[in-house]
């Protein structure tokens, strides 16, 4: 019954729309006259009318479709009506012809729409209460958008393992997907990856990685690129999962800490923790893309072994020489090489003293110093000023060469 | 980079990589370069002992003998010259040296490039058709080019290969070494560099060093040991630990670096790093180097404070604070100027005199946007680098030469910094340390996708540990049989200067005869085996080539 109910839909809304040669064949870099909504618009051919209506300022609601992405047309959620057309068209594939007449927003449209939305409700689990995507789902706004809910009849049982694969970064949860291939897309697209793709036809329909194995088998990269552009909870990250919902989030822009490819990404923030990296689009060199180190290799910041307050050894407390106390320390533990937790003033009163003690008496020459390739601009400035002009060399390097 | 990432991904015909592993190291390029391969059908030729994942990509994979690139690249340069795809007008107009250049070439014809290289003869011609038919091509190299002994050499080869196809310049060409941790370049912009300030201003200039002397309030010349800016190109990491054992070094202030993983032959530099005098480090982690360290100063993450980092394509890009300090820890910087104030000390009574009225030597920031008007007035290719500049979202990669200036996404796009871009002769030098007898097998090390550096960071991520969470030994099958290694076994391996045990991972990614180890992991470190030999300019260690022997523990 359901199948049926959603083959037909299906195959009845997808007839293919005619292309724009067979409305007329007119040149290609004729402008296009249209009308969205009553206005009437000049528009550039080869445009589908979603990029018009985008262009524009008008509001044609989408699901499967993303910018980045090659639109699939396969959700139905940005159908409009389109003057003497027997069927809506699909507004992310079809594209604009001369004298096209389109209404968004018409009775038929949004009927259309709240009835797709049920039909993905309808095999929906009803977990938002639960689920960690609540408030940035794009089917949950949808649904809310268009007051659409799970129909009577709708399948509300578990279809697939919740969790199910392993993967260390990505939590999958196959019950809350739409099969709207954005997952698909983004690997391919993307990452360039391949990892997941489509099995079975029908209600049977799902999202597999490979040939149905783990992730990491399908030589998933863990870039969580699928995660990003995974518009419900059926993909959703694991290491924070259960930690904060986006409205309990502060996002705060920032530079990625690895590599040199300079992404950029908002880390969120919650009670003064960072709790997690997501793509901001914004961002120059890598829009939503990250690798698996900047999307997931942030929980270093909150370690236990970080070091949280100046320490010195315990023979510079008791002005004793340092000789061999290092090595002999070793052998006889007497404790003076031991550390010793301290004020700031303390670590750095002897820190410059003994600095400028070495240079006073062995030269500046004889103190060398190491920046650093994790820290700032600003920070490694600082470090060239004092080598230069506190110490007095040019005794300055780092890990450049390693 | 001379081109930028973006650039070269939506414009480049042909790309050619060699020496990075892309989408291991650099990943988010890598798949950009995918992308463009995939959509666009870009042609890749990647050059590599190893079967790197980029490969997969790729219409042609080099597999050359570690440490024969210049004979590689030579050889292909014969074949363009050869060939005529040469791009006769660039080298008129913009380039010099060129018969020189092509007397050392013409030393290479492709049978004699190919028993160096152990690369096939028809390979070569069909890449260097590639190369010289399909334009524009971009180069992209990271470590695997700079980490030998001839690094520099191996570099300007590069270089002259681009010259001689025309490809500089020009969008989507280019020569474009992927620098590795986040700021490596800004950390060499800001002047932490033995040899120059910050944009790469000569210690060795007279003006350079007056100009500074007169914004930090110091004496241009030396009159004592201890007065003025020295003069005297300092020393590299590289030399400064050694210096230790020779008693040039007694103290070290360190700043984020772990030289006791990350620099080669890591027994010789525990040794160096035991003898000081004095060492400070300033670092968010208790790293292997702090064992050795006098006084440890809690430094902060990226998280916690704000500023600045230039990427590999020279971009200027905003770190924000998300969060306060950890602790008691303090952001760099701040540390940094504490320690600062307190060297220059009370100046009627301290040796080294500074004058504090002079514009720029106070260290009195309240913030990183202070720091960085001092770096925008005596930073000629950061001068319009603003952080307000940036806040507004304009997108800056320097030179960026005042404040209306909008950066230089494209270098050398009319002329090269010094005018002509001169040919450089140059030929093969055989790896210092090669197979023989007692050690027989050449190893060769790097990163891979889940770790970073050292691993100071990375193996106290969770997840990351989860996927890969020990240092692995990679070894062909070939090799593998003869050692009768399947399954989960331990390998040792053992250099002139040190010995690993790692669990083997057999694969033919890497060449028979070879295997190749990363030093993220402190307890199998492959930096315990690589040598200490430097390239003598730019005193880069051969990380990339040294002679091992290799045995089945377990
Ligand atoms: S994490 Fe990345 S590589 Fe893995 S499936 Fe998702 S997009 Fe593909
Ligand atoms: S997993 Fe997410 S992105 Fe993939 S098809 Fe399902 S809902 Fe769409
Ligand atoms: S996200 Fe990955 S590719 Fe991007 S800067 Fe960070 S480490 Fe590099
Ligand atoms: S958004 Fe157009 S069909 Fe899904």
């Amino acid at each position: 019954m359901q199948f049926w109910m959603i083959w037909l839909c299906k195959n009845n809304f997808l007839t293919p729309c005619p292309s724009p040669q067979g409305r007329g064949g007119k040149d290609e870099n004729m402008p296009v006259n249209i009308t969205i909504n009553g206005t009437k618009i000049e528009a550039e051919a080869g445009q589908t009318i979603l990029d018009v209506a985008h262009k524009h300022g008008f509001d044609i609601p989408t699901l499967c479709y993303h910018k980045d992405l090659s639109p699939t047309g396969n959700c139905r959620m940005c159908v409009v009506e389109v003057k003497g057309g027997r069927f809506l068209q699909a507004a992310c594939v079809t594209p604009i012809w001369e004298g096209m007449d389109i209404q968004t927003h018409s009775p038929k449209a949004i009927k259309s729409r709240k009835t797709s939305l049920e039909l993905m409700l309808a095999n929906h689990p009803q977990d938002c209460i639960t689920c960690d995507v609540s408030g940035e789902c794009e089917l949950q706004d949808l649904a809310y958008e268009y007051q659409a809910s799970a129909p009577e009849w709708g399948s509300k049982g578990t279809r697939y393992p919740v969790n199910a694969d392993p993967n260390p970064f990505i939590r999958v949860d196959m019950n809350r997907c739409i099969l709207c291939r954005r997952c698909v897309l983004a690997c391919a697209e993307i990452q360039v990856r391949d990892v997941w793709g489509v099995a079975k036809r029908g209600f049977e329909e799902q999202i597999v990685a490979g040939a149905g194995m783990t992730m990491l088998e399908a030589r998933c990269e863990s870039c969580g690129q699928c995660v990003a552009y995974c518009p419900t909870g059926a993909l959703s990250n694991k290491m924070n999962y259960g930690q904060a919902r986006a409205h309990q989030v502060t996002k705060v822009t920032t530079t990625c800490s690895y590599c040199g490819v300079g992404c950029q990404f908002d880390l969120l923030v919650k009670k003064g923790k960072v709790i997690g990296v997501s793509s901001n689009p914004n961002a120059p060199v890598n829009g939503m893309a990250l690798c698996v180190k900047g999307r997931y290799g942030y929980d270093y910041i909150h370690h236990p072994d970080r070091l949280l307050k100046p320490r010195v050894r315990r023979y510079l407390l008791e002005g004793k020489a340092k000789g061999d106390i290092r090595k002999s320390n070793i052998e006889s533990s007497s404790g003076d090489w031991d550390w010793v937790e301290t004020d700031w003033e303390t670590a750095l009163s002897i820190t410059a003293d003994k600095l400028r003690a070495t240079r006073d008496s062995s030269g500046a020459d004889s103190i060398g110093v190491l920046t650093s390739a994790k820290c700032t601009n600003e920070e490694n400035y600082l470090m060239n000023k004092l080598a230069r002009q506190v110490i007095g060399t040019n005794n300055i390097d780092h890990c450049a060469r390693l | 980079m001379s081109n930028s990432m973006d650039d070269v991904a939506a414009n480049a015909q042909a790309l050619f990589i060699i020496g990075s592993n892309t989408s291991e190291q650099h990943p988010v390029f890598g798949t950009m370069l995918r992308r463009a391969i995939r959509k666009r059908g870009v042609k890749l030729i990647v050059a590599d002992p190893r079967r790197i994942d980029m490969t997969d990509f790729a219409m042609m994979h080099i597999r050359q003998k570690p440490g024969t690139d210049i004979a590689l690249l030579n050889g292909l340069m014969y074949i363009i010259l050869e060939k005529g795809w040469e791009d006769k007008a660039f080298i008129e107009e913009r380039c010099e040296n060129f018969d020189e250049f092509k007397a050392t070439v013409m030393q290479y014809p492709p049978e004699k490039a190919s028993e160096i290289t152990g690369v096939p003869v028809e390979q070569l011609y069909a890449a260097a058709e590639i190369m010289g038919t399909t334009k524009p091509m971009a180069v992209m190299w990271a470590m695997g080019i700079t980490q030998h002994i001839v690094g520099v050499r191996n570099v300007m080869t590069l270089a002259n290969l681009q010259m001689l196809l025309g490809n500089m310049g020009k969008p989507g060409g280019g020569v474009n070494p992927l620098r590795g941790q986040n700021n490596v370049q800004g950390a060499c912009d800001m002047g932490g560099l033995p040899n120059v300030y910050s944009a790469y201003q000569p210690v060795i200039n007279e003006e350079v060093r007056a100009k500074f002397a007169k914004a930090w309030g110091v004496n241009s010349d030396q009159s004592s040991v201890n007065s003025g800016l020295s003069p005297k190109v300092g020393l590299t990491v590289t030399e400064m630990i050694p210096g230790i054992l020779e008693n040039k070094i007694r103290a070290l202030y360190i700043m984020g670096e772990d030289p006791a993983t990350s620099d080669p032959d890591s027994a010789h530099i525990r040794h160096c790093l035991e003898s000081i005098d004095f060492l400070v480090l300033q670092d968010i982690f208790p790293t292997e180097t702090a064992a050795f360290a006098d006084v440890l100063l809690p430094g902060t993450s990226f998280a916690e404070k704000t500023g600045t980092f230039s990427n590999t394509e020279r971009r200027v890009q905003l770190v924000r604070q998300a969060i306060a300090p950890l602790g008691e820890s303090k952001p760099d910087w701040q540390i940094t100027a504490e320690i600062a104030k307190r060297v220059i000390g009370d100046q009627s009574s301290v040796t080294r005199k500074i004058d504090l009225d002079a514009p720029w030597a106070k260290w009195e920031y309240k913030s990183p946007t202070d720091i960085m008007a001092e770096i925008n007035a005596l930073t000629p290719s950061y001068a319009g680098v603003t952080h307000a500049r940036l806040e507004k979202g304009e997108r800056l990669q320097w030179p960026v030469l005042n404040a209306e200036h909008p950066g230089t996404p494209i270098l050398h796009t009319k002329a090269f910094a010094r005018g002509k871009g001169k040919f450089m002769p140059i030929d093969h030098v055989p790896a210092p340390e090669l197979p023989d007898d007692d050690y027989p097998m050449i190893l060769s090390t790097g990163r891979v996708l889940y770790h970073w550096h050292g691993g100071e960071m990375t193996r106290r991520a969770k997840g990351l540990m989860e996927v890969y969470s020990e240092a692995l030994v990679e070894i062909n099958p070939m090799d593998a049989e003869k050692l009768g290694v399947n399954g989960h076994k331990t390998l040792r391996v053992t250099s002139r200067r040190g010995s690993i045990e790692a669990e083997a991972w057999v694969t033919d990614r890497v060449p028979p005869g070879m295997v190749y180890a990363n030093f993220h992991f402190p307890e199998a470190s492959a930096n315990e085996l690589t040598i200490a030999a430097l390239d003598p300019v730019s005193k880069i260690p051969s990380f990339k080539v040294c002679a091992v022997k290799v045995e089945l523990v377990k």
